[in-house]
Formats: C-alpha cells, sequence, structure tokens
C-alpha cells in the first residue's frame, strides 16, 4: 500500500500564548514545538498499515520553513520511509491554500491512502484533510476513530456528539485521524539515528493568494473572578438559589 | 441584496438544534447584509420536509428539503454535491454551517467543491465591505482570531450554543428537491448512526453540561456526575482529559486539549481541578459552577460559583435540589 | 521547561533532543505513574523492561552493528538524565545493564561473546548484574577475595560472595570478578560472564533498604561454580578493568543525578507557585525563593558540567578524573537540591505522592556507590597533587 501523511509542526499548548507585535501572529519565543497529536496518530495508523500489509511505503510531507524538517524527521524515526517538505516562508491560516499546495504534490504520488490528522490544535479549523480531498476528487471520511481495511475497502468509525457514525468507502481516500484510534508510538533510539539516512526532499511548495487573512489575534478576556459560596453540601440551597435568581440557568 | 444559505443538520429524521441555530445566524447574517433572504437545505429521509417547515420561524425565507430513503444517515457525497450545486446556483453571499462533527465534515468539502476557503468553529460574524470578518478561537480557544474572509461565497461553521435559535418568522416556504447524486453511487457510505445510550444529549447542544474530573477517583464513581445530569433534564456528561485517558469516559467526552471547545448556559465541573487545557475548552460557558475539595484549585478562579467540598457528599446534596427546584417550575 | 534555565536544549542536536524526547516521553507515561507505588511496596517495575529495551535504551551508546542504538555519549547521558528524572533505580537498572554489563562484554569480550551476548541484552531477553563490590571490599575492590582457579581442562572455578549488586536477583548472566592468581595482588583480577542459573551460584534480595527501594540489590554467593573456558573475559586484566567499567557508569551517573534534580526542582516550582500560606503562593515569600534561586543556579552549573564532560568524552580527550568531578559534583548538588525541594513542600513533602523525598533518600545512595563521594575528593585530590590519600 501507498500511503502518505500530511503532518504540521505545532507549538506545545500547554503555556500561555503571547500575542506578537504585529497582532495578528503567535509570540513564538520561548515555545515549544512538536508534530501535532492528531498527525502523530495519522503517522501511527500509517505505520500499522505498512507493518499489516508488506510491501508498504509510508511518506510523510509537511509544509512550511525549514525547521518542519525536524517534525518530518520524528516521523521518519518512527518509521516513515520518506520525508517531502514543501517549503513556504510561513504556513498560511487558509486551509484552501494549504489543501492546494498539498493536493498539488500529491496528486502525481498515486497514493491508495492519504492520511491527516483531524484539525491542528493552533489554527484549529480543520478544513485541510476534507478540502484536500475534494481537490483531488477522493473519497474521505474525517475524524475517524477506527480504521479497518481489507482488499482495497475500508470501514471507519466516526465519533458524533452523543453518537458514533460507522462508515464504508473504498481506496484510494483521505482519512483524518480523531483521537482514540491508536497511541503513537515513540520514536525509538535506533529509529532516530535511522532517519538521518532516509530521504528528504525539499520542494517549493505553490501558495495561492489566501482568501482569509488574520487580522488581529488576541487573548480571550479573563473571567470575572467568581465567589466561594460555601463549604459541603450546606452550601447547595444557596447555589441553587443563586443558579435560579441570578444566573437564571435553572 | 444577498441571499444566505443555511445548512440545517438532521439526525434520525429530525432537525437538529444547531439547524436552528445556522437559520438564526444566517438571518442575522442577511439582515446585516440588507434584507437578503434566507434559504435553507435540509437532507433527510421521507418526512424530513415536514419537520422542516419550523425553519420559517426562525427566519427562513425559503426551505429546501431533500428526501431519500438512503439519507436516514448521513452521506457526505451527497450533502457536499446538493449543496455545493445549491450553493453555485443559488449566488449567495454566504453559506452557513454548524461546527459538529457532521459539519467540520461538510463544510470544508463543499467550500472545497467551490473554491472557496472555510472558517470553522466561528463565535460570530460581521459584514466590513466585501469582507465578512468572524472571530474564530485558535489554540484550543487560549487565543481569539478576527479574520477576514474575502472570497465569495464566505463558509463558515457556527460553534453550536454561541447563538440561540430565535423566532423570526418569514415565509419558509418548503420546496422539495432531489439529491444532487445517486446516494447508492457514493463510495463513501454511513452504513450505521448507533445513538450513544438513551436519550443523552450531546454536548455540543446541551444547554447544560456536568463534566467530572480525576476528584471522582473511580469509573464507577461517574454515576453522580450522570445523575445530575439528569436532574438537570438538560445536560450533556462530559469529561476531563485525565478521565478519558483512563477509560473512564469515552474520548468525545473529552473537553478542552484534544477535545472539544464548548459553550453551554452552564457548566457544572465536579472534582476537576482545572488544568489549563481544560479550561480553555469550556472558559467560554456562560456560567460556571465548580465543586472540588482544594480550595485552591483553579477551576475556582474561572467559576462564577463554588462549593469547597467533597464532591460525594455535595453532588448528591446538589442532585436532589436541582431535582426539587425543577420539580416547582 | 523550567529547569531549562540557560537553554541548553539549543546546544544539543536534534538528534540529541529526540532522544531525550522519547525517553522522557516513555518516563512521563510509563515510570511516573508507578513509581511511587513501586518504591512503597519495595520493587522494582519490572514490567517497563520491554519498553524500554523496545526503544533502543539498554547499551545505547554501543555500536549499531551489535543490536545496539549507536548513540553518542551526549544522548546516551541524556537517557540517564531523562531515567532518573523517574527513579534513581529506574536509571540505576539501565547503567547497570549498559555500562557495567554490556560495556565490558564489549571491551574485553571475545567477538562470540559480543554477538552471543550484545544483541540479547540490548533487547532485553538477557538482564545482568555486576559483581565487583564484596561485602568487606567497597571502597578498595583491589582487596577483593574472590578467587577464580583455573582447571586442567582449561574451565574455571569460582568461590567468593559478592554484595550491593543491582539487578541481582533478576538477572540471568552476572559479570563476576575475580582474583585469578595466589597473591594478594589486584593484577590477577579478570572478568567473568557467569550465567545466573548455574550451580553454585545464589543471589539473595538485600531487605531493609531505606533507599533505591524501586530497585533490585542482592547480595551473590558463588560456592564452587564451574564455568567453561569461554566463561572468561579474554581482554580482561587487572584491577583496571572494572575501573574502566565505573568510568563509564560514573558518566552516566553524572547525568542521571541532574535528571533526580531537575524532577525535585519542578516539583518544588511547582508547589510553590501553587501553595497558598498567609494569603499568597509560597513562591511569593523570600525564603523560598532563595531556595529556588540556590537549587536552579547548581543545577545549571550540573547540566553545563555534564554536557561538557559529554562533549570530551565523544571527542575521546576525558580523563577519568573529570569523570570523578562530575559524579561527585552532580550526585552532591542533587542531594541538597532533593532536600531543599522535600522541605519546601512542607509536610507534603514526606509524602510518595510527591518525589523529592524519594530522590532524596535514592541519592544517598547514588552518593554512596560507584565511588563514594568521599573517595572521589581522593582521587581529585590525587590528580591535582600527585600524592595519594588513599592509604
Amino acid at each position: 500500500m501507498k500511503i502518505a501523511v500530511c503532518i504540521k509542526r505545532v507549538p506545545d499548548m500547554d503555556v500561555r500564548f503571547k500575542i506578537g507585535s504585529d497582532n495578528a501572529s503567535i509570540d513564538e519565543t520561548g515555545l515549544k514545538f512538536d508534530i501535532n497529536d492528531f498527525d502523530a496518530w495519522a503517522v501511527e495508523a500509517a505505520l500499522q498499515l505498512k507493518e499489516k500489509n508488506a510491501g508498504s511505503d509510508v511518506t510523510v510531507i509537511s509544509l512550511g520553513p525549514d525547521v518542519v524538517q525536524e517534525t518530518i524527521r520524528k516521523a521518519l524515526s518512527m518509521g516513515a520511509d520518506k520525508g517531502v517538505q514543501l517549503k513556504a516562508d510561513r504556513v498560511p491560516f487558509d486551509g484552501l491554500t494549504i489543501a492546494k499546495a498539498l493536493s498539488e504534490e500529491l496528486k502525481a504520488g498515486a497514493y491508495d491512502l492519504i492520511l491527516f490528522g483531524k484539525m491542528s490544535p493552533d489554527s484549529s479549523n480543520g478544513a485541510v484533510g476534507p478540502m484536500t480531498a475534494e481537490l483531488l476528487g477522493f473519497p474521505c471520511v474525517t475524524a475517524i476513530s477506527s480504521l479497518e481495511i481489507t482488499n482495497g475497502k475500508g470501514t471507519a468509525k466516526r465519533e458524533l456528539e452523543g453518537a458514533q457514525e460507522f462508515v464504508e468507502f473504498s481506496l484510494p481516500a483521505v482519512l483524518t485521524v480523531d483521537e482514540g484510534l491508536n497511541a503513537a508510538r515513540y520514536p525509538s533510539l535506533k529509529g532516530i539515528m535511522a532517519a538521518k539516512k532516509k530521504p528528504l526532499e525539499v520542494k517549493p511548495a505553490q501558495i495561492s493568494n489566501p482568501q482569509v487573512r488574520v487580522r488581529k489575534l488576541e487573548l480571550p478576556p479573563e473571567r470575572k473572578a467568581g465567589r466561594i459560596v460555601g463549604e459541603g453540601a450546606a452550601a447547595v440551597p444557596e447555589l441553587v438559589q443563586l443558579l435560579q435568581t441570578e444566573a437564571k440557568v435553572l | 441584496m444577498a441571499n444566505v444559505f443555511a445548512f440545517v443538520e438532521s439526525r434520525a429524521g429530525e432537525v437538529r438544534k444547531v439547524g436552528l441555530e445556522a437559520v438564526t445566524a444566517a438571518r442575522q447574517l442577511a439582515d446585516k447584509l440588507g434584507a437578503g433572504e434566507v434559504h435553507a437545505l435540509i437532507l433527510g429521509p421521507p418526512g424530513i420536509a415536514e419537520k422542516a417547515r419550523q425553519l420559517g420561524q426562525y427566519g427562513a425565507d425559503l426551505v429546501i428539503a431533500v428526501e431519500h430513503a438512503a439519507l436516514t444517515n448521513y452521506s457526505p457525497e451527497v450533502a457536499t454535491a446538493t449543496a455545493a450545486e445549491r450553493i453555485k446556483s443559488g449566488g449567495y453571499r454566504a453559506a452557513i454551517f454548524s461546527t459538529t462533527a457532521q459539519g467540520r465534515d461538510l463544510a470544508p468539502r463543499v467550500a472545497a467543491r467551490l473554491g472557496v476557503s472555510v472558517v470553522t468553529d466561528v463565535l460570530s460574524f460581521d459584514v466590513e465591505g466585501d469582507l465578512l470578518v468572524v472571530r474564530h478561537p485558535m489554540n484550543i480557544g487560549k487565543v481569539i482570531a478576527t479574520l477576514e474572509i474575502s472570497g465569495s461565497p464566505a463558509v463558515i461553521a457556527m460553534r453550536p450554543n454561541v447563538i440561540s435559535p430565535a423566532q423570526n418568522p418569514k415565509a419558509g416556504r418548503v420546496e422539495t428537491a432531489q439529491p444532487a447524486i445517486d446516494p447508492e453511487s457514493a463510495r463513501v457510505k454511513v452504513t450505521e448512526t448507533r445513538q450513544g445510550g438513551g436519550g443523552k444529549l450531546d454536548l455540543a447542544e446541551a444547554p447544560v453540561i456536568v463534566a467530572g474530573g480525576r476528584g471522582l477517583k473511580a469509573k464507577e464513581n461517574f454515576k453522580l456526575v450522570e445523575d445530575l445530569a439528569s436532574a438537570f433534564g438538560n445536560a450533556a456528561v462530559g469529561a476531563t482529559r485525565a478521565v478519558t485517558d483512563d477509560g473512564w469516559r469515552p474520548h468525545s467526552d473529552q473537553i478542552g486539549q484534544t477535545g472539544r471547545l464548548v459553550s453551554p448556559e452552564l457548566y457544572v465541573a465536579v472534582g476537576i481541578s482545572g488544568a489549563v487545557q481544560h479550561l480553555a475548552g469550556m472558559r467560554t460557558s456562560k456560567t460556571i459552577v465548580a465543586i472540588n475539595k482544594d480550595k485552591d484549585a483553579p477551576i475556582f478562579k474561572v467559576a462564577d460559583y463554588g462549593i469547597v467540598g467533597d464532591v460525594f457528599e455535595v453532588v448528591p446534596a446538589l442532585t436532589e435540589a436541582v431535582r426539587e427546584a425543577r420539580k416547582h417550575h | 521547561m523550567p529547569s531549562d534555565f540557560y537553554n541548553i536544549d539549543s546546544a544539543l542536536s536534534e538528534e540529541e533532543r529526540a532522544v531525550r524526547d522519547t525517553v522522557h516521553a516513555f518516563v512521563d507515561q510509563h515510570v511516573l505513574p508507578v513509581i511511587g507505588d513501586c518504591y512503597v511496596e519495595g520493587r522494582f517495575p519490572k514490567e517497563i523492561i520491554p519498553g524500554m529495551a523496545d526503544l533502543g535504551m539498554f547499551g545505547a551508546n554501543l555500536p549499531e552493528q551489535y543490536g545496539c542504538a549507536g548513540l553518542n555519549n551526549v544522548a546516551y547521558g541524556l537517557i540517564m538524565q531523562e531515567l532518573e528524572r523517574g527513579d534513581s533505580g529506574v536509571r540505576s537498572f539501565a547503567s547497570v545493564q549498559g555500562a557495567l554489563v554490556m560495556y565490558p562484554i564489549y571491551a574485553f569480550g571475545s567477538e562470540d561473546q559480543k554477538t552471543h551476548y550484545l544483541p540479547k541484552m540490548a533487547s532485553g531477553e538477557i538482564i545482568g548484574c555486576f559483581g565487583l563490590t564484596e561485602p568487606d571490599y567497597g571502597s578498595n575492590p583491589s582487596g577483593m577475595i574472590t578467587r577464580a582457579r583455573e582447571q586442567k581442562d582449561g574451565s574455571w572455578v569460582i568461590n567468593g560472595a559478592k554484595m550491593w549488586i543491582t539487578n541481582g536477583s533478576t538477572a540471568q548472566v552476572a559479570i563476576v570478578w575475580a582474583k585469578t592468581g595466589d597473591d594478594q595482588s589486584d593484577k590477577s583480577i579478570r572478568g567473568f560472564i557467569v550465567p545466573t542459573d548455574t550451580p553454585g551460584f545464589t543471589a539473595k534480595d538485600q531487605k531493609g533498604k531505606l533507599s533505591l527501594r524501586a530497585s533490585d540489590t542482592s547480595e551473590l554467593v558463588l560456592q564452587d561454580v564451574r564455568l567453561p573456558a569461554t566463561a572468561l573475559l579474554p581482554k580482561s586484566g587487572g584491577i583496571k578493568s572494572p575501573l574502566m567499567c565505573l568510568t563509564q557508569a560514573r558518566y552516566g551517573i553524572a547525568w542521571g543525578a541532574i535528571g533526580a534534580a531537575q524532577a525535585c526542582y519542578e516539583e518544588a516550582l511547582a508547589y510553590a507557585g501553587n501553595r497558598v500560606m498567609f494569603g499568597k503562593p509560597i513562591a511569593g515569600f523570600q525564603l523560598q525563593q532563595q531556595r529556588l534561586a540556590e537549587m536552579l543556579t547548581e543545577l545549571v552549573k550540573g547540566q553545563l558540567l555534564a554536557l561538557h564532560l559529554g562533549r570530551l568524552k565523544d571527542a575521546g580527550t576525558f580523563s577519568p578524573q573529570q569523570v570523578s568531578l562530575a559524579k561527585r559534583n552532580n550526585v552532591s548538588i542533587a542531594t541538597d537540591i532533593a532536600r531543599e525541594a522535600r522541605r519546601l513542600l512542607g509536610a507534603n513533602g514526606i509524602l510518595a505522592e510527591y518525589s523529592s523525598m524519594r530522590h532524596m533518600a535514592n541519592l544517598e545512595s547514588v552518593y554512596t556507590y560507584e565511588g563514594t563521594h568521599d573517595i572521589h575528593t581522593l582521587i581529585l585530590g590525587q590528580a591535582v597533587t600527585g600524592l595519594n590519600a588513599f592509604e
């Protein structure tokens, strides 16, 4: 099976972000970057398929400046076979722009399966996977939490709000991966050494004019400090009273 | 005058609340654009047209109902083709979807087919000349972006619960239509939609969320949270990452970090200390109640009302009191 | 990371950081959730061995041709640092397997021994221990009593006892050091690969430890243990051979202690920020700030020391005395940092739920083993004065 996984380098979210001086970007000073969790699960899914299907081949693709090579090498050290950097000064917000650049690269690859994380936490837009599928004309299943592929046919499960969807699809296909599909392996120490020797091709990304532009970024307003109604079960009547008369939610 | 398109989600042959919100949002946008019309598209099994008649009450001038026996379940390819075709032929200024599992799947496909971009998880929108300006949370809700959308139609997906369905009666003429492609020809087929437990409300739609954390100590103690949720009658159950990682609850219940961002009317945090990732996922809730034994827990910094105490003592008492309070309404 | 105050990350290569991140994540996921309980129960978490082996943590700086990861020494040091951030017992396990068993087989073994043992030890299939110290010969291993007698057919018979042996009851093989001559000279000391199921070999768990509780520490008894000629490490000779192993292990300890210190510093810092007393977080009080500042200063100095030592080792220009300085300093400051962290945590600091007291107790062993603090003082003293003050 020929599998491509599109991955993104994202900042660790476990911090207090600062807005850059242009008010339209994040101040990256001191941020730690790594592969998007959802993308790591997509890489893991690809590697598991590779292990089940002899002769398979996993290519990881990332769009962005040279620092994304480190993220690509992480996927290579997990076990992917080769990497492609679509070189761009920065990663635009506009999902269509990214999808166009990726589909230019992907359409020549004759892939059976193209995997994405269901979204990246930084732009939090979740558009690139399904948009790429549409541009390629491929069937697409988004946000899968289970996956089975046999004889060119796939089945997957999607978590909905309060329900689950069971989906059948034909290959080639684009899939986006949700939490719960698998647990990503760590790059082994041998894998880290081996990754240095794997091919990593650098190509210019075809960046089209974006239709969405970031005008401003701001930190959400702090919530007004609330109050402690009281301690223990004795405070329950007053809480209920407040929910009824003040917050009017009961 | 510019018209606005709204995609109305259905599930199991019923109109979803997020669909009413999409129509309400489209109505607001059409009014901002200057007395445009709102056209709402809904797909579903036979009978959905009748159910969709109510959309007129929320401001739809025209309801386009696509009924087909194969559309009981969501069909991504039929929905994409039908919506894209309709939006293209209708010459809309904007198309509004919902940020749900379905909307996140559908809106980007439709946008790509139309050659325009998409913004999901939209908190609010405004019209500024040729631009649609929207607010959208980034970095798991820790940053709020103001985005300019220059493409037309502007395709956006609203975050559930940020716009309450509002009555604004319009003609609501119902027109039935055929799916743009034969559902049987679809390469992706949803074979089953399995509801997750009897009558459970989902996190995206529920006006009240009761969420539990590690403070509950064990999986079986989540019953306290479920009981409180059922006392409210309109509550969904959520959980922290620690809890879903431990397998006490499915990942789909997780709020914050890789999980959902929610904005219910009321959020009750039970035994949740308030890790930053969790707070980022629920801080836009309108009212927050926290119950925790540690008075220094970060959750109390965002909670409107807090009770310091043992969840095993406070939560049953609260469940009882809520049940009583609702009886008298 | 709060403990990387000097942005030492930027002095590491991408590959070194990747190694560190892998082990860091492993420790977060597999060590930290269980280690407190293991410590209280007094057991080594054997269940983590396969995971450590899969990632290639054993003998990671040995060549790939023997199934090892072939990392440089800085990356190897970072593994030790991250493991000891979890627990000194876990780092000790890996140190012994890699530096004290795989290393001597690699350095003094025959090609047959290397190809037989090293891949199986890298994969965790065979666990090893290192028998040098004896009940009455700790700081003075040259005085060892254990004897290996060569038989007419070239086979060997070993008699003796070894003590304080990490992994002793877990191991499938022991590297046993024994005198092969009749006199008291340490020149006849040689190493043997002893399968622990050889008749006459027994290992007994040492009970009653108040330190390194999540580690197997055993006493070995060898009574007429008969070994074939192929058990001898052919290139071993004299006390210098085991001391070379100790240099490898001490190098890892210099890094490991930094991991323990980081864990304690970060725990103390986070605790100080959250713990409210007299109406504000205790981090806002000068006394705690002084504690944190002192801890951080020593930690950063130790980090830089370990890193530079690693660079020297990779360049092939380091000396055992430089290793002594780093082991001596880093373990000593880590012991102090752990104690200060424990104190900052107040009463909570004595709970197994927090890590500082566990590290504090562990580091007392680390302070004492692989050359006590005092012995390293004398090594340095001799190095700079040229005068032997050992005896």
